[in-house]
């Protein structure tokens, strides 16, 4: 027993050791390269509340507070949000293809902030417009997709995942839709957006998502219990004593509030969600109060590592990172697939 | 005492469950048998909460279950279900953890009395020699174990099993049941199962529930209901039956199917039973 809680203990610190390194990492990178010295040192000032005083080029302070800074925090989030809803979803689901763009629900995001940013519905949420939208279609859509493979009182998996399918195709059309009729100017911000990316994220963008994804989070890490029974099956789970039908509402609303914060601010990054969730399966077991944390702080690395990549090699141009994303997740789904079957092939 | 009350339940226009009355005491364990399609998982489900009836009650310990939360029904009530799956990467530990959903308010940490109950629940099934492996690693007849573990961190009253010797070999079939008689006994349980196999429902159940186009056909001990007739009128079987000398109970022998014009009427079944004696 103590050996086991060891090794894992060992491992959530040589993640997290990993999540301040890959910060580092991606605050040194860029156009402009900045010293780790110089990092530490502002990080040192900033958390003295200035009794320390360093020389640190003007120039340097901004890059690292303004620029590099929020887009670190920004990607750290939305990947531990979009790891911890794809570990909680295949788990609730007993399927390791389920995650949020599976089921529809980032499609429902898009439309969502699509129609904010196209047509500017919203309007009267201000700045949260965007995102408040995408979070109403997320949630809608998913007890849509729930609700069309509902019969005689239960949600088959399989059933689920094709209305998913089905209800994220129509919803696709409809983003492809405001494409078409949005003005030049709004449809190169949303064209750009929904290929994925973290160019030109401000503190407000980190601000706006901190709460939802924190709180999903929290919520998700809570049922953690109700997840491990979810694993055995809807019967099972019954029979130990938890309320099923209201605790898979709590745990796709929660999914759908940190999906819909993650689409609005990054737009559709795939993969994360499913691959994410199998690494930390692998390396902490099935145990969702331990996957949970794991898969959340590994997809927070998974990100800012493949934001540092999408902003680095085809300079000074930066390219999507859903397609960094895919490039690495899909290969590397398909290697899971190969070496350890009973990982993936669930029942 | 687990009771039903004139249940009925069927699946949209099709009624599989009709005018079904049960009543288990402490310390019984009663065996459902019956043909394929007869109702007896419609009967389980109802009797576990998953199924809703059209009409009828359950009362668990002398309680309406429709009464009753899913946590206060777990606290009274455990069930082992097929091991048919189960997901991959949790130890037996974590699994039979699992059972102390409804008396632990804690979400991350173990109470003692949690840990005592899963330790008492790991020794009593003797699985605590593998609690730290997977349990996908195991064979079929240890996972049943670890699932009757599971049921005990419970602290049940009542113990509901779902075929729980279905693909065991005969050791494992043999363990797993005298396994669950010896917690019957120990601690007063009311234990009821959906089992296939009428020799091994014979030998350890002392009462039997024999269904048949979703109504109780016959219930009461082996010898009262494990009759050629009951047998040739529920299954379309005839059987033949003995006294088991070695094992104990009885020894029920499938001869042949019957044809459906032999199996309409009781009288005919009186003269296979005839005919049956003459045979042996």
């Amino acid at each position: 027993m103590s050996h086991i809680t060891s090794k894992k203990f060992s491992i959530v610190v040589i993640l997290s050791v990993s999540l301040v390194l890959a910060a580092l990492l991606s605050v040194m990178i860029g156009p402009v390269f900045v010293h780790p010295v110089t990092i530490i040192q502002f990080w040192l000032e900033k958390l003295s509340f200035g009794l320390l005083h360093y020389d640190i080029q003007e120039m340097h302070r901004v890059i690292i507070m303004n620029i590099r800074m929020p887009r670190v925090i920004v990607a750290i989030l939305v990947g531990m949000g979009l790891s911890a809803s794809g570990a909680a979803m295949q788990g609730l689901f007993r399927n390791p293809m389920a995650e949020p763009y599976v089921l529809g629900m980032s499609s429902g995001a898009a439309a969502g902030a699509s129609a904010a940013i196209v047509l500017g519905i919203g309007g009267l949420f201000g700045v949260y417009a965007v995102p408040v939208m995408a979070f109403i279609t997320a949630v809608i859509t998913i007890f849509v997709v729930y609700s069309i493979a509902h019969t005689d009182g239960k949600v088959p998996t399989e059933t689920l995942l094709l209305s998913g399918i089905a209800v994220g195709f129509f919803l696709q059309a409809a983003v492809s839709f405001l494409k078409l009729i949005a003005p030049m100017d709004a449809l190169r911000d949303v064209v750009l957006w929904l290929m994925g990316s973290f160019a030109g994220v401000t503190w407000s963008d980190a601000a706006i998502i901190v709460v939802p994804i924190l709180a999903g989070l929290f919520t998700l890490l809570i049922l953690s219990r109700e997840l491990n029974a979810f694993q055995f099956g809807e019967e099972t789970a019954m029979h130990i004593g938890i309320e099923v039908e209201l605790m898979k509402r709590i745990l796709l609303t929660a999914t759908a509030l940190i999906t819909a914060v993650a689409v609005s601010t990054a737009g559709i990054i795939g993969f994360t969600g499913l691959v994410i969730p199998h690494i930390a399966r692998m390396l902490v077991g099935a145990d969702q109060r331990i996957q949970l944390p794991v898969a959340a702080v590994t997809g927070g690395i998974f990100l800012v590592l493949a934001d540092t990549l999408a902003r680095s090699i085809a300079r000074p141009a930066e390219i999507p990172i859903g397609i960094i994303t895919a490039a690495v997740g899909a290969p590397y789904f398909v290697y899971l697939l190969r070496r350890r079957k009973h990982a993936v092939g669930w029942w | 005492m687990l009771i039903a009350k004139d249940i009925k339940a069927s699946y949209r226009d099709t009624v599989v469950l009709d005018n079904v009355d049960l009543h288990i005491h402490r310390g019984e364990f009663a065996g459902v048998i019956g043909a394929n399609g007869t109702g007896k998982t419609t009967l389980l489900k109802v009797l576990t909460g998953v199924k809703k009836p059209l009409s009828g009650t359950v009362l668990l310990d002398n309680l309406d279950m429709k009464s009753l939360s899913r946590h206060e029904i777990a606290r009274i009530m455990a069930v082992v279900p097929q091991s048919s799956f189960v997901p991959p990467l949790f130890t037996v530990e974590d699994v039979v953890s699992i059972g102390r959903y409804a008396h632990s308010s804690k979400r991350f940490t173990t109470t003692a009395s949690d840990k005592t109950a899963i330790d008492k629940a790991l020794c009593i099934t003797g699985t605590d020699r593998f609690r730290h492996r997977y349990i996908s690693e195991l064979s079929g007849g240890e996972r049943q174990e670890v699932l009757i573990a599971r049921a005990l961190a419970q602290v049940p009253k009542i113990l509901l099993l779902d075929e729980p010797t279905a693909n065991l070999d005969i050791k494992h079939q043999l363990k797993i049941l005298g396994l669950v008689r010896k917690l019957i006994d120990a601690h007063a349980l009311t234990a009821l199962m959906v089992i296939h196999d009428l020799n091994l429902a014979a030998r350890f159940c002392n009462k039997l529930i024999l269904l048949h186009n979703g109504k109780v056909h016959a219930v009461g001990s082996a010898e009262d209901v494990l009759t050629s007739k009951n047998i040739a009128e529920a299954y379309g079987v005839r059987a033949h039956i003995d006294h088991n000398s070695i094992a104990g109970g009885l020894q029920v022998t499938a001869v042949e199917c019957l044809s459906e014009s032999n199996v309409v009427a009781g009288e005919h079944a009186d003269i296979l039973s005839l005919r049956v004696k003459e045979f042996s």
